[in-house]
């Protein structure tokens, strides 16, 4: 690179300004934002909060240098009015890892601070519930730190050497055996093991609370999940109960954790790209997007995708967005107790975009259809005009039919409308994100906010409903399946004819060091993938900021005050996707 | 009104009901159990019953469809000749590295030869991501259509050797007729001018 200094962004700048001591620029190559140091954090977090704007925060992760004898916390801040994101990042010893929490600034920081000590081990003072969140309580270690290595460990970096030219094939698991697959800290029994302070909690026991003089009531606890038929997969809620009131929750996961990261991180860019299918296995192709981007963004301008590219992905980003809104609808549903008879009219057609998706990428639901610069293939002869008549007639004819059939029916109703309720204040301190938050009465939008791709050249309005209750999270689904419509005809109409790859279809590249945060404004909403590159095939640092996990964080504050048999209800109208909370 | 909203739903639900039946009759016998019925039930317009009574009525497979890869191999003089030279790449850029090649080597030299000795892929770890046939340079790994794999063992059956993997360029062009035409095109592009860079030597 030249010897300029280097380029300061306006808002990076108005931050320096505000704090000439306590803030500088991160000076590394490819890398941006502000670095802070641990002991300023939290003042400098509240005047940015209060005096910049910044009220949501959106992102908390680390990475582990390892070389530099390093940690480091990245937080993300945007503001919800609108615009780009600022970039804040702590470094601590490796050694010693501490950072004071923010939960008391930001409570959407709960579970992704928990989630930073659970994989890399950096302990945040003052956070009020810090205990493992994806793996178990009683676990080796911290995976996402560079030094641990998994059971089934074959190498550091893929491809692995032993696949060819001498390939003799194998079973992992014939190499370790099931008896040896987990490793226990010293002096761990999992037979006689109770978790830190939950012995109650978890054994369902019945604590006496004296509530009117005379009266004695008990509270009782309750185990929703892991595997109850209407949570949304493998998920379980620890509710309190008294009498028929929740008075505390507390979401249990990570049964379906797989370390996605640890995976990403031995897999090369370009392998990536399967991997992210699986996050939300409804939306694949919005995963494809985000990651797409990101890797874009540090590539640079050589992978612009082409015009063709570009529209392409949007159509298959918004079919994505019309598809999951009517799974969320008809499931929710479920959850209200209408049997899937609704449900099977929202998947008929979700069929028919699957259709779409089978022609066009090959697999109805594990897309792998984006390449960085573009997307893999072309659209098949014909599509075009199956495209069209799916978004000028079925679609529209469809959701009104849904909405003639559900929105008004008393049952409905009752069952929904305020309950849950998240005000605008809380949504952006929990930072919930997309349909969750637009609910709420905050009309931020990422694809309006800080367009990507090409959204800034269609027509459409940022859906937003405000009572923040479970109806209007019901609702704005509608609300964004004609929004999505409405884009999807624009750029049908639009699309034009060329190429549909930048680059000649290439498996390595020439990766230059950096960062880069990419997000989209996926159907559950903002979904961002934090790439650290330091210049090899596979990236150093790969994060995923999945949107259902971060939402949950606001669970607690939906349900405190409701019925138990509303919860149900509650956790549906958040629209989470197991696949991708626990990763 | 209480109630109108439940009534309004039931409406639909009857319609949705009354639809079934008048497709049914509008559509007679070929509705069922024929491929044009299938085919009718999957357009944009379809009413009525949407379901898919497999096996007996199976959903036709689009051409880019994949699923776990075979090799292509030509017929030449009797004999099965894969188009797979053992470059690796696949096995470099599968995202959960199950194919294992083993090249082979001239019994005399030592020497490696440009075709596989052995070639397994775990379909157990497959992803069917289709980088293989994305990425290879001889158009020798392509994905396949056959979705039917279930069997009663997961060992000795699920790693696909050479000889399970081998299927005929016939056998392609029959699953991929858009693609096999136009890989014909650019190999016969590539000829011409091969052909007319000689000529003025």
């Amino acid at each position: 690179m030249n010897e300029q200094i280097k380029e300061i962004k306006s808002y990076e700048q108005e931050v320096l300004t505000r704090f000439p001591d306590w803030a500088e620029v991160d000076q590394r190559e490819g890398f941006q934002g502000l670095l802070v140091d641990q002991k300023n954090l939290l003042a400098m977090m509240e005047s940015l909060r209060d005096e910049f704007g910044y009220d949501h925060l959106t992102s908390v992760t680390g990475v582990d240098y390892l070389q530099e004898e390093q940690m480091e916390v990245v937080y993300h801040l945007f503001k919800s009015t609108g615009g780009p994101i600022l970039e804040i990042k702590v470094q601590l010893p490796r050694s010693n890892p501490v950072v004071p929490s923010l939960v008391g600034l930001f409570p959407g920081a709960d579970f992704q601070e928990r989630e930073a000590w659970d994989l890399l081990g950096i302990r945040f003072e003052g956070h009020p519930n810090l205990k493992r969140i994806l793996m178990w309580e009683g676990f080796a270690g911290h995976p996402l730190r560079k030094d641990w290595q998994e059971v089934f460990y074959e190498g550091e970096f893929k491809p692995y050497e032993d696949r060819w030219p001498e390939g003799k094939v194998s079973k992992i698991e014939d190499q370790n055996p099931y008896q040896e697959n987990i490793a226990y800290p010293k002096g761990f029994n999992p037979e006689t093991w109770i978790p830190d302070g939950e012995e109650l909690l978890f054994q369902g026991s019945i604590p006496l609370v004296q509530d009117d003089p005379g009266i004695e009531t008990e509270q009782l606890v309750v185990n929703l999940g892991p595997q109850h038929p209407s949570t949304h997969g493998v998920f379980r809620m620890v509710a309190t109960l008294e009498g028929e009131t929740v008075v505390d929750l507390e979401p249990v996961m990570g049964y379906l954790h797989r370390n996605h990261e640890k995976i990403g991180e031995r897999n090369t860019y370009a392998m990536n790209m399967p991997y992210t299918d699986r996050l939300d296995y409804f939306c694949s192709m919005s995963n494809n997007f985000a990651y797409a981007l990101t890797v874009e963004k540090l590539l640079g301008e050589k992978y612009r995708p082409p015009e063709r590219a570009e529209y392409i992905r949007v159509i298959m980003a918004e079919l994505t967005r019309v598809l999951n809104h009517f799974m969320a609808i008809g499931f929710f549903l479920n959850d209200l107790g209408a049997y899937f008879t609704p449900a099977l009219y929202t998947i008929k057609e979700r069929e028919l975009i699957l259709d779409i998706f089978e022609a066009v990428a090959g697999s109805r639901m594990m897309c792998n259809y984006f390449r960085f610069g573009g997307v893999v293939r072309d659209l098949p002869e014909g599509m075009e005009d199956h495209i069209r008549k799916l978004v000028y007639e079925r679609l529209p004819r469809q959701i009104d039919e849904l909405d003639r059939y559900l929105v008004e029916n008393e049952i409905v109703v009752t069952r929904s409308a305020g309950v849950g309720v998240l005000t605008p204040e809380q949504a952006i301190g929990l930072s919930a994100v997309g349909p969750v938050l637009r609910a709420s009465g905050v009309p931020y939008d990422i694809r309006r906010a800080e367009p990507y791709g090409i959204y800034d050249r269609f027509d459409f309005d940022v859906a937003v409903r405000y009572h923040g209750d479970v109806y209007d999270r019901f609702l704005i689904r509608f609300d964004e399946i004609r929004q999505s419509i409405r884009i999807l005809q624009q750029a049908i109409d639009g699309l034009p004819k060329g190429d549909f790859l930048a680059n000649k279809a290439a498996y390595k590249f020439r990766m230059p060091k950096g960062e880069a945060y990419g997000r989209v404004e996926g159907p559950k909403g903002e979904l961002g993938f934090y790439v650290v590159s330091d210049g090899t095939d596979n990236p150093w640092r790969y994060h995923v900021r999945a949107p259902s996990f971060i939402n949950l964080t606001g669970l607690r504050e939906m349900s405190l005050g409701e019925k138990i048999a509303d919860l149900v209800a509650i956790l549906g109208s958040i629209d989470i996707v197991l696949g991708e909370v626990d990763r | 009104m209480k109630g109108f909203g439940i009534i309004k739903g039931l409406g639909v639900t009857l319609k949705h009901i009354y639809d079934t039946y008048a497709e049914d009759i509008k559509a007679g016998r070929k509705r069922y159990y024929t491929e044009e019925g299938v085919r009718q039930r999957m357009t944009p317009d379809t009413k009525g019953i949407f379901t898919v009574n497999y096996p007996e009525e199976r959903l036709p497979t689009a051409e880019a469809f994949r699923y776990v890869p075979f090799l292509v191999y030509e017929e030449v003089d009797g004999e099965k000749v894969p188009r797979c030279t053992a470059c690796g790449i696949c096995s470099k850029v599968c995202p959960s590295q199950c194919i294992w090649i083993t090249r082979a080597e001239d019994p005399e030299t030592g020497k490696p030869i440009k075709t596989p000795a052995e070639f397994a892929i775990d379909i157990d770890l497959c992803m069917n991501c289709g980088y293989c046939a994305e990425y290879c340079p001889f158009d020798a790994i392509k994905m396949d259509h056959d979705y039917e794999l279930a069997g009663y063992e997961r060992m000795e059956s699920n790693i696909h050797k050479l000889e399970r993997l081998l299927k005929p360029a016939s056998y392609y062009a029959e699953i991929r007729p858009v693609n096999y035409a136009l890989e014909l095109q650019i190999k016969a592009e590539a000829e011409a001018k091969k052909a007319a860079r000689r000529r003025p030597k």
